[in-house]
């Protein structure tokens, strides 16, 4: 009885979290423009997916701003996790306390503080302009709390000795760092990282106020928004949704065979 | 297996940064902006306001940066004062604006326009009579008008009895027995150029008095409102969510199309009358490719594709010839100039006027 | 690694100071800076009237959001918690799913369900029921809000669950414990931590959201991220008032964490969680 009902309570809840998205991967095989009347079923919007100039150019530009986040975060982060682990507890919990700022802060707040700091360093500095720049530091700063945080508890874990013995066996410090460290907390700069990637490419609050006369993804999609957002947006989406679930599938069937494994030992 | 995870993510990595590299050689912004030696122009433009190719329609950027080898970065805009708030912050650099009239004027007067060189914009010449040295450009000096329209009432004729649009007024906004099925303006001047009208004034009033009495009336007419909306009145309309809403006149040729049940009228209190002007960005270091892309949307095919595709009215001479002549004799698209004499276009506001708008637009949205 | 290794915190010191302390501070400038030098007139404008009544207004339907979003979320980090392996993850990946998703989208689609002629109500009225009029009133907002930020509520508290050792809840049923008193007495206080952290994680986005209430609520309503957002983009020398806004909305969040994280201790410090 009481197995029914958290099935059903589930069902419920996943119904509501799905619906839209259902609704919108339906819809992008709509044969007409309308977002609420079925016409019948066409690839056209898929087809006009390729077509678009506007949506390549915003999610080029999306994903370049993306990677180059990601990894500039995941340096700065890695870089700064690493000194963070080495300094005094008083020093570090002030660090800490400013490196979740930009996490805990109402979005629209660090869109506002940065759309401010970056018009007046335009004014200050003559050579630089809002834009692509502006937009790729200011995802560089609300990614790299993550990428730390992802780090820092994976450097607790680890054994510090180790460090210290490839040391004393006469390994220089940075080839110690990267032979014996490194291995160690890749994890969590992996996830950092991926972590970077997604939060960067799905941000809109903040490209929408630092991101001058550039368009990434999500500002074209809230541009669409305030009209009629083309089915082929939906068409986008919805292979995205694709791509993203086959890669989940894989995580997790590599996680499970990884457990498996080491049940049978 | 570390190493070879080590591996994996750097070279994943370089794929990507390799992969986007050379993958946006083609389109706007960023670091593939490097790979394309071509000279960027920035325009920037209302949403849905050019020929864009959709439904086998010119393509008017894509002809221009084929005609004339420059790479066009094109984005845009959903109000007069969103555009404005970002030129002036400097928190973007654009080349190409088309904003109206009363934003032209307000430009104008804060020295943030470039002077056109007309040498460079033969086919200015197209351009009628009656839509040059208007009161926002007297000396004719920063803009070149692109479209122009009025705005007017839409409805629905299954939805709304024939007898509430016999005297075609601004009152059916106001009418209780459409309560929940009016949309509105979700712009100030728009809004309160609707109430003031209504009670006769001049939608460029600056007596406070008559500013606050619009007011009362908006908020009057707040508990009627489905929704204030722009440019998803489309949608609301062609499906039916609403049946009464104000736009602009050249919209309903596309939302009769959607939905032929969607009628339109000029009140006769008279209205408002706009014209979107292409102007150049002061200190535009590509001002010699701006004033080609202004000639070049005053070529004949162009400004016709573009009034074709965005439906409203063009100052074009040529292009007006080539229209179809259903349209060309239709009130509502080219009003005849006694009902245009009806209509006003809007003036910039002395700033304290502009701050009371702005203040009882947040009241009114929310009381 | 010792304690040389600390300097390499000086770039990131740097760069916090440069991307996250000067902006703020910033913010703060503008909130009290005019063009005639210091002042308190902005400040001041947000007590008096429509300014006040928006934040009041988000800090409601931010309120009952969070409260629906605990409610609901509670019992499917529950029943997750409690699943087997397979199923267990499958479910957290279903969870977290609809995130990777583009959130504007998202509500766009949802706002297509809910309208008068969308497609809830077309189904309701083919099988002869009658229609819900939900667009464009705040439940719709609330309900876009709770659609939004659900999984930040169930995905804290579920990973505290998981933490929670089965050892105790296996000892209090011995000790003659049943399913509810177990449930009060010992999973509920377990995750207060995963609560708190949900509750946070839900109520400042929610409170600062904008497009919600213009998508679903017929921009009928301004919220706080709206006027915000009007005031910086629309409004002609909207910055100062704007970054008074920014900073009033930023220091009501931080007292309610605050407050969160005290309430959260104090919980601590009462014993039940050795």
């Amino acid at each position: 009885m009481r197995k029914i009902f958290s099935k059903l309570y589930m069902a419920i809840i996943f119904i509501f979290l799905y619906a839209p998205i259902v609704v919108m991967m339906v819809f992008s095989f709509n044969d007409s423009k309308s977002r609420v009347k079925w016409d019948g079923f066409s690839l056209r919007w898929y087809e006009s997916l390729f077509e678009d100039d506007e949506i390549f150019a915003a999610l080029t530009l999306s994903l370049e701003v993306a990677v180059i986040a990601a990894i500039c975060a995941t340096l700065i982060g890695l870089v700064a996790a690493i000194g963070l682990f080495g300094l005094n507890k008083r020093l570090k919990n002030v660090m800490m306390i400013l490196n979740s700022v930009p996490m805990i802060n109402p979005e629209i707040v660090t869109g506002v503080s940065l759309m401010l700091l970056f018009v007046a360093l335009c004014n200050l500095l003559g050579f630089l302009e809002m834009g692509f720049t502006t937009l790729v530091l200011a995802h560089i700063t609300f990614c790299v709390p993550y990428v730390v945080l992802n780090i820092l508890p994976k450097l607790r874990q680890m054994n510090p000795h180790l460090y210290e013995a490839a040391q004393d066996l006469g390994c220089p410090p940075v080839k110690a760092f990267c032979k014996v460290v490194l291995p160690e907390i890749m994890p969590g700069v992996f996830t950092g990282m991926m972590m970077a990637f997604t939060l960067s490419l799905d941000d809109f609050i903040i490209s929408y106020f630092v991101g001058g006369e550039t368009q990434t993804l999500p500002v074209l999609i809230y541009s669409m928004t305030k009209k009629h957002v083309k089915p082929n947006m939906f068409a986008l989406t919805s292979l995205f949704f694709a791509v993203i679930l086959v890669l989940l599938l894989i995580v997790n069937i590599r996680q499970m065979r990884d457990e498996n494994k080491k049940r049978a030992f | 297996m570390k190493k070879t995870l080590v591996s994996l993510v750097a070279s994943l990595t370089m794929l990507c940064m390799i992969l986007s590299l050379t993958a946006g050689c083609s389109s706007g912004g960023g670091v593939s902006g490097c790979f394309d030696d071509r000279e960027v122009l920035n325009v920037y433009n209302w949403g849905e306001y050019i020929s864009d190719g959709e439904d086998d329609s010119l393509d008017v950027i894509e002809a221009f940066e084929e005609k004339y080898n420059i790479r066009v970065n094109y984005t845009t805009y959903a109000s007069n004062e969103e555009m404005y708030q970002k030129i002036k912050s400097g928190a973007g650099n654009y080349d190409i604006i088309i904003p109206s009239d009363y934003m032209i004027e307000k430009m104008i007067s804060e020295d943030m326009l470039e002077k056109l060189d007309f040498d460079n914009i033969p086919n200015y010449k197209y351009i009628g009579d009656d839509y040059k040295n208007l009161d926002f450009d007297p000396e004719n000096e920063y803009s070149v008008p692109y479209l122009w329209g009025t705005v007017g009432v839409f409805y629905n004729t299954k939805m709304v009895d024939e007898e509430d649009i016999k005297d075609q007024s601004w009152d059916i906004l106001w009418n209780e027995k459409y309560s929940g099925q009016i949309l509105m303006f979700d712009n100030p001047r728009d809004a309160f150029g609707i109430a003031l009208k209504k009670l006769g004034y001049s939608q460029n009033t600056t007596d406070k008095a008559e500013w606050q009495e619009a007011y009362e009336l908006l908020a009057e007419q707040k508990p009627l409102v489905q929704a204030y909306v722009m440019d998803q009145i489309f949608d609301k309309m062609a499906n039916e969510e609403a049946a009464i809403a104000p736009y602009y006149a050249g919209d309903a040729r596309i939302m009769v199309a959607e939905n032929p049940d969607i009628g339109f009228y000029l009140p006769k209190e008279g209205s408002n009358k706009f014209f979107d002007s292409m102007c150049i960005v002061k200190g535009s270091e590509h001002k010699e490719a701006a004033e080609k892309f202004i000639d070049f949307m005053c070529e004949a095919d162009v400004a016709l594709a573009n009034s074709e595709y965005v439906c409203y009215s063009t100052p074009h001479t040529e292009a007006y010839k080539l229209l179809d002549k259903e349209i060309r004799d239709n009130d509502n698209y080219y009003p005849s100039s006694r009902t245009l004499e009806r209509c006003e276009v809007f003036c910039n506001l002395p700033p304290k006027i502009n701050e009371l708008q702005n203040d009882l637009w947040i009241k009114l949205k929310t009381k | 690694m010792n304690k040389k290794s600390s300097v390499l915190a000086a770039p990131f010191a740097l760069w916090i100071l440069i991307f996250t302390v000067v902006p703020l501070a910033l913010v703060v400038y503008f909130a009290f800076w005019g063009d005639n030098g210091f002042t308190l007139d902005f400040i001041k404008s947000i007590g008096e009237g429509e300014y006040a009544k928006s934040l009041g207004t988000s800090i409601w339907l931010g309120a009952i959001a969070t409260v629906i979003c605990l409610l609901l979320g509670y019992p499917v980090a529950y029943i997750i918690s409690r699943a087997k392996g397979i199923s267990q993850r499958t479910m957290v990946m279903l969870i977290m799913l609809p995130q990777w998703m583009n959130f504007l989208l998202r509500t766009y689609a949802l706002m297509s369900l809910l309208e008068n002629n969308g497609l809830i109500n077309t189904w309701l009225r083919d099988i002869g029921l009658d229609p819900i009029n939900i667009i464009n009133t705040r439940a719709a907002v609330v309900l876009g809000m709770v659609y939004d930020f659900l999984p930040f509520m169930v995905l804290p508290i579920y990973s505290v669950m998981t933490k929670i050792d089965h050892r105790v809840t296996e000892a209090a049923q011995d000790l003659g414990a049943n399913g509810f008193v177990v449930f009060r007495r010992v999973i509920l206080p377990l995750s207060v931590p995963g609560i708190i952290s949900g509750i946070t994680m839900v109520f400042v986005p929610a409170v600062s959201s904008f497009i919600i209430s213009r998508l679903l609520g017929g921009g009928k309503e301004m919220l706080i991220g709206d006027v915000i957002e009007m005031l910086f983009i629309q409004v002609e020398g909207g910055r100062n008032v704007g970054a008074a806004l920014s900073l009033v909305l930023m220091v009501l969040m931080l007292i309610c964490m605050t407050l969160m994280n005290h309430f959260d201790d104090s919980e601590d410090s009462g014993g039940m969680i050795a």
